[in-house]
């Protein structure tokens, strides 16, 4: 049975983007889409989260912050980076204090494009996220990492 | 007897030859030893009392020649000691002090030389609870005494600019140990406001040491307020000796008829109230802080205030269901509920550990009030546990000063990383006050269970809110020595031998109070309770007991085992989560201009709620009223055809 | 006997109905907010994947302050359902919640160390309430037979009547201060479960992993032993007491969780105030009043 896959905990940031993308995420709480219901809870704590999910571009002042959050959080865990500006920085890729996507400083393992990204794709992107949770939880084990 | 009378004699002959000595070697190596051969003859008395003896109270009334030398003897240090307040008093313009201590001095002159006084059938006299006093204050007062050798040398150091008296200071501090010796082996009525004056006026001494006005303004409240206390004590005994023709403490105790002996009770109990600090009079051991700390540890833990207690637990079969017990429990649960509330809203070590007192000294004496044995057996362990873990907190706050030049609660932040065993030591001392079952937690429940029992609607409201605001000032001060902060720095100061040899001696004593007790409630306390209340006496089902122990091993020894796997755990470390902004090193954080900013994590102190601008006013207006009421109420019916 | 079976059935059964509660508890309140919500069996899911996950410390001793919470916390509903001294579990429950902040404030996390002070407030506003209703237990049995008592056993067996005849006020007391220690708004102050708060998570922003499944856990335990604790105002020496105590404590509950979903947070000087009032208004007076009678 699943080890990890039935309660994936969000951490979600804003880098910079327009806050498009974060209504749609945050609909994704609302009765409409009730993202919940996959036991999906938005934690605001690194320390709690499993997915790790970055709207907007990465600049130069929040680069060290998205790494100390990413830091903070236990293994095994996703980054989901949602909105075409979290993928290569979209609209603002060339904006003298944009460095790019998230993938710029973390390993991104799913890919939410869209501008902004809608709710029905951000979950979607979440799903595959779990899977690939289970995944790496699997991976663990085999390395004896797990260290419970 | 011999015990007794050496107790109460060495320390004063110690005290004379401190006096003369000058070098600092040969007054180390006097304190150790006497300190030593002082514990050791309180356990040769418990030894000779309860196991080579049968426990049985005692008595001694001695020669009779003898006893009158001692008698006058004792009204010339009197005198003398008059002449010497009111000296000082017209020295510092303070006069009020003085006129109390003529007032006092001359009512009991009077009462003697006019012949008046009742020749009682006993001076001295030695039970178990005698036995139990003396224990603590042979081992807490010559500790402190050895704690001091090592602190005073340190003190001098670091204040140049008080000149440096230790030569008054040390011969104090033994004749403090002996009056107390004196006072609770006595039962002439006399005899105990002898010695009862002597700690007065030492402890006025003691605490203008520095000679500072801070301590001096603070000395002379000390003064007059246990000087009023004792004037009541005088009223007391000269009510006593014309009307009931008693002479004895023992005697009025167990006099027959309880409405004649109310008003000598309620008189005594008020002395008792002044010495203990209880509200109103609780400023006086406040003041005393400015002292140095073996002073204010010795005021606070072991004697002075627990002269007060002691006072009121002997009258406590007396008092039980008597206006006066209803005074005394009134002012105790007042004190508990508003000198806890007081403690939160301070962060000074010293001043937490003074309201500490006052607020668990108010829990014995509501307990002593309330007078059912099950009160009086929690009144006795309390002052038990007090005794060691509040001159052992002083003592550890003391050596924190020293070492850091602090006392602030603040800034033993993280003290267990860098002072690992300064910290274990107040963490034992904190946990022994009021984790540990036998310490606060006991007192409090039969305290509650006794003050249902006794419908008292107001006590009951004091212990469940003053016990959440006890709860809260410990909690804080223990969260804030346990923070482990990354890269801290050790505290480099070298803390005295003599002072580690106090203070370890202090954890150890507690521990093994903690593990005995309930060896020690059923073989030493309950025969106590038995003698106070002349029948058989037993409290708590074994059943409670054995749940307490468990749970007393749960707190000491769970976390002390699991302990030791914890440390080798391997677990990745993280720095903290400070908004993904923090420095790396879990002190600093990233401001919004780049710049490197330094946290700060304080305790909370809801001075706009429980400071003492808000409600120490009150409170004293309260308590001076409930005191004038219940003082007036008893007197009239002195004078409502009773004679 | 009845003890043993009593605190063994605690031990076993409690994190099975305290985590049952919890989801019917999300469920309910996702409901309430007109939405499907996650399945009954989402705690166990989640605290099943916190024990599969890896464990971040700041220090180790976090890991011992945190055995000693969850031991504690059951230690206290063991000693409940073994029928001890009343007065004496609500002592052991404090000391509990005295761990949790301790741990909490060894981080020196800021978030944590400002759960932990909450959680200290909360302690005081709680706390004179809760001796109250051991108080309240002592003087109803004093009132009905003569004869307090503090022990669980004596409370239910000398009962004639439900308990709460007696100690309206007292129940109503304990209901406002169980709103707290449900960790239910409007007095989540310490830490909420509901997501994202300004203080993050409060007293478990510094916990991960397994030691976050620990405190869902004693979360679990504590929640039963609360909930029990109001099945004593109801439970009596009469069989019928039994169906009746569930019927309101299935009332308390969905009255907690429709105050917190019908409530904002308020700030801590606004929940000790009227927690205290609530305590001397209601509690006190109950006792008062028994007492004269």
């Amino acid at each position: 049975m699943a080890k990890v896959a039935k309660s994936p905990w969000l951490l979600h940031y804003d880098g910079s983007s327009c806050n498009g993308c974060d209504i749609e995420v945050l609909a994704c709480l609302t009765p409409v889409y009730d993202v919940e219901r996959f036991g999906v809870i938005n934690t605001g704590n690194p320390k709690h989260a499993d997915i790790l999910l970055i709207t907007g571009g990465i600049n130069s002042q929040n680069k060290p912050v998205v790494e100390q959050l990413y830091s903070q959080m236990p293994s095994p865990k996703v980054v989901v980076a949602v909105g075409i500006c979290a993928c290569n920085g979209g609209v603002f890729k060339e904006c003298y204090n944009i460095l790019g996507g998230v993938d710029k400083v973390l390993p991104v393992d799913i890919y939410v494009p869209g501008c902004a990204a809608r709710p029905n794709a951000i979950i979607d992107g979440v799903v595959k996220a779990v899977a690939l949770l289970e995944e790496k939880r699997a991976k663990m084990d085999s390395e004896g990492g797990n260290n419970k | 007897m011999e015990f007794i009378e050496f107790l109460i004699l060495f320390p004063f002959l110690i005290a004379g030859v401190l006096a003369v000595t000058q070098n600092n070697t040969a007054r180390k190596t006097i304190v150790y030893l006497s300190g030593g051969i002082i514990i050791a003859a309180a356990i040769a008395l418990a030894v000779s009392q309860l196991v080579l003896g049968s426990g049985n109270a005692k008595t001694w009334r001695g020669e009779e020649s003898l006893i009158h030398i001692v008698d006058y003897a004792m009204l010339a240090v009197e005198a003398f000691l008059m002449v010497l307040v009111v000296i000082l008093s017209i020295k510092h313009r303070k006069y009020y002090a003085g006129l109390l201590s003529v007032i006092g001095t001359v009512l009991v002159g009077w009462f003697e030389l006019s012949g008046r006084a009742v020749k009682g059938t006993a001076n001295l006299y030695c039970d178990r609870l005698t036995v139990v006093m003396c224990l603590v204050i042979a081992v807490i007062g010559s500790l402190i005494c050895m704690y001091a050798v090592g602190y005073m040398h340190d003190y001098h150091h670091h204040h140049t600019e008080y000149k440096d008296r230790r030569t008054f200071f040390f011969p104090m501090l033994f004749v403090f140990l002996g009056a107390m010796f004196g006072l609770v082996t006595s039962s002439n009525l006399i005899w105990i406001y002898f010695f009862w004056e002597i700690t007065s006026i030492s402890s006025f001494l003691l605490i203008g040491y520095t000679r500072t006005k801070e301590a001096v303004n603070n000395s002379f409240r000390a003064l007059w307020m246990n000087l009023l206390g004792g004037l009541g004590f005088a009223a007391a005994i000269v009510l006593a000796g014309m009307r009931l023709n008693v002479g004895t403490l023992q005697e009025l105790v167990s006099y027959s008829d309880k409405a004649l002996i109310l008003v000598p009770v309620i008189l005594l109990a008020f002395a008792a109230i002044t010495k203990s600090a209880q509200m109103p009079f609780s400023r006086w051991l406040l003041g005393a802080m400015v002292a140095p700390t073996p002073t204010s540890a010795l005021l606070h833990s072991a004697t002075m205030v627990k002269a007060g207690v002691y006072l009121l637990l002997r009258l406590a079969p007396v008092m039980g269901g008597e206006l006066s017990g209803t005074m005394v429990s009134v002012i105790g649960g007042f004190t508990f509920l508003i000198a806890s509330m007081l403690a939160i809203t301070v962060s000074d070590g010293k001043k937490v550990l003074a309201y500490s007192t006052i607020s668990n000294l108010g829990l014995i004496t509501a307990c002593a009030g309330v007078g059912s044995p099950d009160t009086v057996w929690a009144g006795v362990l309390l002052l038990m546990f007090h005794a060691v873990s509040k001159s052992m907190l002083f003592q550890a706050v003391g050596s924190f000063e020293n070492a850091t030049g602090s006392r602030n609660i603040e800034d033993m932040h993280g003290l267990m990383r860098s002072y690992p065993r300064l910290a274990i030591i107040m963490v034992i001392g904190i946990a022994g006050m009021f984790l540990a079952p036998f310490g606060m937690l006991i007192s409090k429940w039969a305290a509650l269970k006794a003050f249902v029992d006794a419908k008292n609607i107001f006590l009951v409201v004091s212990i469940v809110f003053g016990s959440a605001t006890t709860m809260l000032y410990w909690t804080k001060w223990l969260a804030k020595i346990l923070i482990c902060k990354a890269d801290t720095h050790k505290v480099t100061h070298k803390t005295p031998g003599s002072e580690w040899t106090s203070l370890f001696t202090h954890a150890a004593l507690m521990i093994v109070l903690c593990v005995s007790l309930p060896i020690s409630s059923k073989r030493l306390i309950e025969p106590l309770l038995s003698q106070l209340y002349s029948k058989t006496v037993s409290v708590l089902s074994v059943e409670d007991l054995i749940i307490m122990v468990i749970m007393m091993f749960m707190i000491f020894v769970v976390p002390a085992v699991a302990g030791l796997f914890v440390h080798k755990i391997k677990v990745k470390p993280v720095i903290t989560y400070m908004s993904g902004i923090n420095n790396g090193d879990d002190r600093r954080f990233i401001g919004s201009f780049g710049e490197r900013k330094l946290q700060y994590l304080s305790n909370w102190y809801m001075v706009d709620y429980f400071g003492e601008k808000r409600i120490w006013k009150p409170a004293v207006y309260v308590a001076t009223a409930l005191i004038v009421i219940f003082i007036s109420l008893a007197i009239s019916t002195l004078t409502g055809g009773v004679i | 006997m009845s003890t043993i079976i009593g605190i063994i059935a605690f031990i076993v059964f409690a994190p099975f109905a305290g985590g049952l509660l919890s989801g019917i508890d999300r469920k309910l309140t996702a409901r309430m907010q007109g939405r499907i919500g996650p399945p009954i069996l989402q705690p166990f899911y989640d605290v099943k994947k916190l024990l599969n996950k890896e464990i971040l410390l700041i220090n180790n001793m976090q890991i011992l302050f945190m055995w000693c919470f969850l031991v504690f916390i059951v230690f206290t509903g063991a000693l409940f359902c073994g029928g001890s001294n009343i007065l004496l579990v609500f002592f052991v429950l404090t000391t509990a919640a005295m761990f949790l902040v301790l741990e909490a404030s060894l981080t020196n996390s800021a978030y944590a160390t400002m759960g932990a002070n909450r959680e200290m407030i909360q302690m005081l506003s709680y706390e004179p309430m809760v001796l109250l209703t051991a108080v309240g237990f002592y003087v109803a049995t004093a009132f009905s037979t003569g004869t307090g008592t503090f022990n669980l056993h004596e409370i239910v067996d000398n009962s004639p009547i439900p308990n709460i005849v007696y100690l309206p006020g007292v129940f109503i007391g304990f209901l406002y201060i169980l709103t707290i220690k449900l960790r239910k708004s409007p007095f989540d102050i310490s830490m909420s479960h509901h997501a994202h708060q300004e203080m993050v998570k409060g007293v478990t922003t510094e916990l991960s992993g397994g030691l976050m499944a620990l405190m869902e856990i004693s979360h679990w335990y504590e929640n039963v032993f609360l909930l029990l604790v109001v099945s004593l105002f109801i439970i009596c020496d009469a069989w019928w007491s039994i169906p009746l105590a569930v019927v309101v404590v299935a009332a308390a509950f969905f009255l907690e969780i429709l105050i917190d979903n019908t409530s904002a947070r308020v700030k801590w000087d606004v929940m000790l105030k009227s927690a205290w009032a609530v305590t001397l208004v209601f509690g006190c007076i109950n006792v008062f009043i028994l007492q004269l009678i």
